[in-house]
């Protein structure tokens, strides 16, 4: 065998570790997301309160600021995306309670979890086929951020059901923005640990998921 | 005002206090888009609100 044949070149190489963390990813991805739908069925079947809801982001946002970071690349890293995708699913059973009990709300619950389904689908397919880099998006995203942050602040004191809606609608293009951005970050190798990157489509999808029941709820309505 | 309130508030300053200097850093170090980048994203974004939209009607019509 010849040298030339047994060498991966580097550029190939690089392609072959975007494809892995790519394939490892959407497993991790896939595996959770089973694990969190698993968890919001016990919270339901235990008809836990809505207190549940924000104990548990708390805890899974505290895990994924201090823990996530320390332990991301090594095996304890896999136990915390486990339990900070476990307990924001275990938070999600009050809400999906609230809208199971209105009427017609399983449609609202299956037209939901269909919707964010197809927008992660196809936001995420597009930028792993096109390859384009949506690299130039990441500050006008958290700034977004910050401004959705700063109106929900508000309105948790003046109650506007239409400023509810509008940010609902915000967060669900915010989010699709994120998917594109994550997404081409992995396809163009500006991040290399799949622990990460499974947590933030994880925390996408999550919100697209919410904003929506939130938005067809309303529109039932 | 109820404690769900008191401690929605308290997750949301939190959240800001976490988010605020990544932003600071993440407008630094993003690259500038193009017209023609920036003009893609507002296409696939609009996508993403007319199947919003679209859901919202066929809700609405399943319903009335």
């Amino acid at each position: 065998m010849s040298l030339q044949n047994s060498t991966v070149s580097p550029r190939s190489e690089s392609l072959l570790a975007t494809n892995q963390l790519i394939r490892n990813t959407y497993l991790m991805l896939s595996l959770t997301l089973i694990f969190s739908a698993a968890m919001a069925g016990v919270s339901m079947w235990m008809n836990l309160p809505p207190m549940i809801s924000l104990i548990s982001m708390f805890g899974s946002m505290a895990l994924i600021w201090f823990v996530l970071p320390r332990t991301a690349r090594s095996g304890a890293g896999l136990v915390t995306v486990f339990a900070i995708t476990g307990l924001m699913g275990l938070g999600l059973g009050p809400t999906i309670n609230y809208y199971l009990h209105l009427a017609g709300g399983d449609q609202i619950v299956m037209t939901a979890l269909g919707g964010t389904g197809a927008i992660f689908l196809a936001l995420s397919a597009y930028a792993l086929i096109s390859r384009r880099d949506f690299s130039f998006m990441g500050g006008f995203l958290m700034v977004g951020m910050i401004v959705v942050l700063l109106a929900m602040l508000g309105n948790l004191f003046f109650h506007l059901p239409a400023l509810s809606m509008a940010l609902s609608g915000a967060v669900i293009l915010l989010m699709s923005g994120f998917i594109l951005f994550d997404t081409s970050r992995m396809v163009n190798s500006g991040e290399d640990n799949y622990l990460m990157m499974t947590v933030s489509l994880y925390l996408s999808i999550f919100n697209i998921f919410v904003s929506l029941l939130n938005i067809l709820g309303a529109s039932r309505d | 005002m109820d404690w769900l309130k008191i401690f929605s508030a308290l997750f949301i300053v939190a959240m800001l206090v976490f988010l605020w200097p990544r932003a600071g850093q993440m407008i630094r170090e993003s690259r500038k888009g193009t017209i023609d980048e920036w003009l893609w994203v507002g296409l696939l974004l609009l996508g993403v609100a007319a199947f919003v939209a679209f859901l919202m009607h066929s809700m609405h019509s399943t319903v009335v």
